[in-house]
């Protein structure tokens, strides 16, 4: 089965149907097997408890880069293939990768508090993350601003290409100008290798987490199909109701 | 290159008559300036060291703001539409329309930076460094702005869409701007530094600026 076999949204919709089930409870056994891998892993002899914070902020952290990656790709769907369900899945993942992001800062400050004694600090890392929100954000600002999804999907294409341009470029710059500001007193996590007692249920989370992102993603592009036919329904109805 | 010229002298005409919004960015300018030691306070030392970011920040929110009705105007009076079915290349058109809008409205606050870091107790060098600097920075800011501009234009919504989608763009420019700005009167590192890296990021948005903004109003106009 080719990926242009999905083209047809009917077509999709009976494999998602198919598979949503097995992915929501693959989610579940991952999430299970990693949970209690994280409860069981041992205090950091520095951080104490507080690394468990790290369980869910490093996968939010990927989930958050994964996604605008994943849209990057879609946006190319749009405008070169146009694939009709590319803007689909680019406008299903915007509010995801926004929510994953926010779980990545929120779950950070949490962290610093107690470690840095401060819920902020214009560290480059935490500084990049916080621009590819607001990116993010702008985003979902773009997508809801217009009625028709088609001229707001090849819109949000290009803005998202841009910005898969320009976070690299972001990323770079922040760390350059918090290197000039600021000395290299900011607690930096982790040191050069960590210890496989915390890292076997860090990747199992990780792994745990990308299931979820892939079945909440699924199941927010079924609703989105859907959503759009009932507003094509609509339109219709409208319109047959003027000519009557 | 007549049609390109035309192109060019017909944006900045419209921007200097009565009408065209080409001093508004400098008026902004002055007034964000002037607003800034009302919300820090007169402390000259301060401002001599907040300066030239103060002064960053007031053209990229000038020069951003004025974008506005870029494309807008063109497409309300139906002129956008003869500049897409004409001969020129898309991104041509769009890159002398971004050039004519720099040239009236990002010139200007660079020959008002030197005025205003008066205000602001920048000794002569930082007031040369903000100047060089500006001048190399703001045509990046106009050329990214370009993108915001066209989606505005090609989703007819106007208001604050544009700055929301631009200014994290934006990020490096300020960055580098800045740090180059204050490179040049404390250091640590040479001015030389952030200045090329500026130059670099300027450059790079000459390309994508137009090639993006041409593809959005390509896009948007089908």
């Amino acid at each position: 089965m080719a990926w242009i076999d999905l083209a047809n949204p009917t077509r999709f919709l009976r494999i998602v149907d198919r598979v949503l089930p097995w992915l929501t409870a693959l989610t579940v056994l991952a999430f299970a097997f990693a949970l209690n891998g994280a409860f069981e892993a041992p205090d950091d002899y520095q951080q104490g408890a507080t690394v468990k914070i790290m369980f869910i902020h490093v996968p939010a952290a990927w989930l958050g880069m994964f996604c605008w990656g994943m849209m990057t790709i879609s946006a190319l769907g749009t405008l070169v293939f146009r694939h009709p369900l590319a803007d689909v899945a680019a406008k299903t993942a915007a509010p995801l990768g926004a929510a994953f992001t926010f779980v990545c800062l929120l779950t950070g400050a949490l962290w610093g508090r107690p470690m840095w004694g401060t819920y902020w600090v214009w560290d480059a890392r935490l500084t990049s993350v916080l621009v590819m929100f607001v990116m993010y954000l702008g985003l979902l600002a773009l997508w809801r601003s217009v009625e028709d999804p088609a001229r707001a999907g090849r819109a949000a294409a290009i803005l998202t290409l841009v910005g898969a341009l320009n976070l690299p470029i972001i990323k770079f710059s922040v760390d350059w100008w918090n290197t000039l500001h600021q000395p290299a007193s900011v607690v930096r996590l982790g040191g050069p290798t960590i210890h496989p007692a915390i890292l076997i249920p860090l990747l199992a989370m990780t792994i745990a987490f990308t299931l979820l992102f892939v079945a909440l993603h699924l199941g927010a592009m079924r609703n989105e199909v859907l959503r759009r036919r009932v507003r094509t329904l609509r339109l219709l109805q409208a319109q047959t109701a003027r000519g009557a | 290159m007549t049609a390109l010229r035309a192109l060019l002298v017909r944006d900045m005409r419209i921007a200097l008559r009565v009408g065209g919004g080409a001093m508004m960015g400098v008026l902004f300018f002055l007034t964000v300036v002037t607003l800034m030691p009302f919300a820090i306070g007169p402390d000259l030392e301060l401002l001599r060291r907040i300066g030239p970011a103060i002064l960053w920040i007031g053209a990229l929110l000038a020069s951003l703001l004025a974008l506005d009705r870029l494309f807008a105007a063109d497409h309300d009076d139906g002129s956008l539409d003869l500049i897409l079915m004409g001969r020129l290349p898309i991104e041509l058109a769009v890159a002398a329309k971004g050039l004519a809008h720099w040239l009236t409205t990002g010139l200007p606050l660079v020959i008002a930076a030197p005025v205003l870091g008066l205000f602001l107790n920048l000794e002569p060098a930082a007031i040369g460094a903000v100047a060089l600097t500006l001048l190399v920075g703001t045509p990046a800011l106009t050329f990214t702005g370009l993108i915001g501009a066209a989606l505005a234009t090609a989703l007819r919504r106007g208001g604050l869409l544009l700055p929301v989608l631009v200014l994290p763009l934006t990020v490096p420019v300020l960055i580098f701007g800045v740090a180059a700005s204050n490179a040049a009167v404390v250091g640590p590192v040479p001015f030389g530094t952030p200045f090329t890296i500026l130059c670099a990021l300027t450059l790079a948005s000459l390309v994508v600026g137009p090639f993006a903004a041409g593809a959005t109003l390509r896009q948007g106009m089908e």
